[in-house]
């Protein structure tokens, strides 16, 4: 029955990502079953106040953000002391990956890469940052924190205007200029 | 007295005086190996085993497209490492000398206090230590991982590169471990589950986004063991996901969470690093399986070679399955023979192919190309960049060019 469940959710994924369907074979490995005929539990249930601190990712609907509020204002005190030291004073300097600016490079002989020219979410800032950085310290900055270096790296981008106010209602509304720069793998596409 | 407590006796004594004296033993060692190893005895049976102290060959640091690779002076900015594919035989990386990618160092894990966390569209969310994964049933398969930025030098002007160089980030082992399935049967896949976040516990905490097809439920494995032994550090110790075929970056290491979701996370793995630009500005997204690709690996770059009989050897591999043919030319592509493909040729696995070939002494151009089970052909240079331009840094998979001077000298070159 469980197999049977993995085998119509597979048959699903693949509807959803296009792909024709084919039917699993039983992919239980055979455990022998127990006295009562049932299959030995593996692993152990885990509650949700367990799971809340392992659930840090945020997607583009905005499901895992948290609460907090972070300014432009507020961010570029925060990226001056904790960032520009590998991103540079304004985020196009380095030594490290550059943020700011870049837009309408991607078919220049020379593509610059940054969130304003090609992130294609302003979602993945938060679980990025969150999770990742500063490079030296990760996990180490609070909510307001991430949202705020956040408002500072979209304003110095041109995508928001000083006064907006990063939150979790406002970061999915967030339309980046190159939202619509990716495509599908095409594959094999060279013969 | 027997040899053996006669040795041992001896060795304690050693130790024994080890504070106040120069061991004879030590000495013995700095002084090399003896002329004649048969009127000797020899070493006494040792717990980890190392290789000859006359084998050198090592990984070479890396960091990034067009930086110089190397240790030493460039070592602080080294993220990746390369494998000595020139040094190997058949088809195995030693654990030692697989490749390295990382985004934050290598983690140093507690087996005893790593877990693993199946949720999100599930019936039961559930919690796995390690000791729980490897009483389940296990399957073992040989995989190839490349990194998709294997080669990604090729995109630009040839430097004067070894086939570490051009091609280290690839790297076959055994892997050990639990199907996928198997867990994701335990939990209780939700109907409307297509990805899966698959998470490691290093300082980046790597993300990626897994598309749940038919073929990663069959073939997926949450992996504890590499070669026999656990997984190395640098490989994912003590858990990491194999999704065979797939590019280096989404079989996360040093796993530690599987999230099911309806959707893919768009994590910036996914969108800012790991998509491919194209000349029209656009970019391929989700390019996960790693296409038909070789490399002679002998002679190959930085070799210099004496005109008369060498065996042409080099590794073909193909994300989409079995390798059924490689082809060599020893005339720059003007001809093609067809390479003897050496046992066993798995699907998803670097596949050892060989070639018997006299070189008379006038320079030429060495390239080897091979198909895969699907009738896929490794593409030229050329006909790689028409379609894709040089910019999109990741899956370059064409023919290789290995120039042989006149000298016997053996160059990196783009034929």
């Amino acid at each position: 029955m469980r197999s049977s469940t993995v085998t119509r959710a597979a048959g699903l994924a693949l509807a959803s990502l296009g792909i024709a369907a084919v039917v699993l074979g039983d992919a239980r490995p055979g455990w022998p079953a127990d006295e009562n005929g049932g299959k030995e539990r593996i692993g152990r249930p885990a509650t949700q106040e367990e799971i809340r601190p392992w659930n840090i990712d945020v997607s583009p609907t905005g499901e895992g953000l948290p609460p907090g509020r972070g300014t432009v204002q507020q961010g570029s005190r925060l990226f001056a002391t904790k960032c520009a030291a590998c991103h540079g004073p304004t985020g196009i300097e380095g030594p490290k990956d550059k943020l700011v600016g870049g837009q309408n490079t991607l078919q220049a002989a020379k593509p610059v890469k940054t969130i304003g020219s090609y992130w294609p979410y302003a979602t993945t800032l938060y679980d990025y940052i969150n999770r990742a950085m500063p490079f030296d310290a990760p996990q180490s900055l609070t909510p307001d924190e991430v949202y705020s270096v956040i408002a500072w790296l979209l304003f110095q981008n041109k995508v928001i205007a000083e006064d907006m106010v990063i939150d979790a209602h406002t970061l999915p509304q967030i339309q980046m200029p190159n939202r619509n720069g990716f495509v599908a793998d095409p594959r094999p596409d060279v013969r | 007295m027997n040899r053996r407590k006669f040795l041992r006796q001896s060795a304690s004594l050693m130790a024994a005086g080890a504070a106040a004296l120069i061991l004879p033993a030590a000495r013995a060692e700095e002084a090399g190996p003896p002329r004649d190893p048969m009127r000797v005895p020899g070493a006494l049976p040792r717990p980890y085993g190392e290789r000859s102290p006359f084998e050198k060959q090592q990984r070479l640091g890396g960091a990034g497209p067009g930086a110089p690779h190397g240790w030493g002076a460039n070592a602080p900015d080294n993220y990746n490492s390369l494998t000595p594919l020139q040094d190997l035989h058949g088809i195995i990386t030693p654990s030692s000398l697989h490749f390295e990618r990382h985004h934050n160092g290598v983690p140093a894990i507690d087996p005893t206090r790593h877990r693993l966390l199946i949720h999100g569209l599930v019936e039961k969310p559930l919690i796995f230590t390690v000791d729980e994964l490897e009483r389940l049933p296990a399957v073992s398969r040989l995989a190839f991982v490349e990194c998709s930025g294997n080669t990604w030098d090729g995109w630009k002007d040839a430097q004067d590169y070894s086939v570490q160089d051009t091609h280290g980030l690839t790297s076959t082992s055994e892997w050990t471990g639990v199907k996928l399935s198997t867990l994701l049967e335990a939990a209780g896949m939700r109907s409307e589950a297509s990805w899966m976040l698959a998470e490691g516990s290093d300082a980046a905490g790597l993300d990626r986004s897994v598309p749940l097809t038919p073929e990663v439920l069959q073939e997926a494995m949450i992996c504890y063991g590499q070669n026999g032994e656990a997984l190395r550090p640098e490989q994912g110790y003590p858990l990491r996901l194999l999704l065979p075929g797939f590019e280096g970056n989404i079989n996360v290491k040093w796993l530690r969470r599987l999230k099911l979701g309806a959707a893919p996370f768009m994590t910036r793995w996914e969108t800012a690093k790991y998509t491919d630009l194209m000349p029209d500005g656009k970019a391929y997204q989700f390019t996960l399986v790693m296409e038909a690709k070789s490399v002679i690996t002998y002679p190959s770059g930085g070799r210099r070679i004496s005109p008369g009989l060498h065996e042409i050897s080099g590794l073909a591999w193909s994300g989409r399955g079995r390798v059924t043919k490689v082809e060599v030319s020893v005339d720059g592509g003007r001809t093609w023979q067809e390479a003897r493909l050496q046992e066993p040729v798995l699907p998803k696995c670097h596949t050892r192919f060989r070639l018997p070939w006299r070189w008379s002494g006038q320079d030429t151009v060495l390239q080897s190309r091979c198909t895969d089970e699907t009738g896929y052909v490794q593409p030229s240079r050329d006909d790689l960049i028409k379609v894709r331009g040089t910019n999109s840094i990741y899956h370059y998979h064409a023919i290789q060019s290995w120039k042989v001077e006149q000298d016997g000298s053996v160059r990196n070159v783009n034929a």
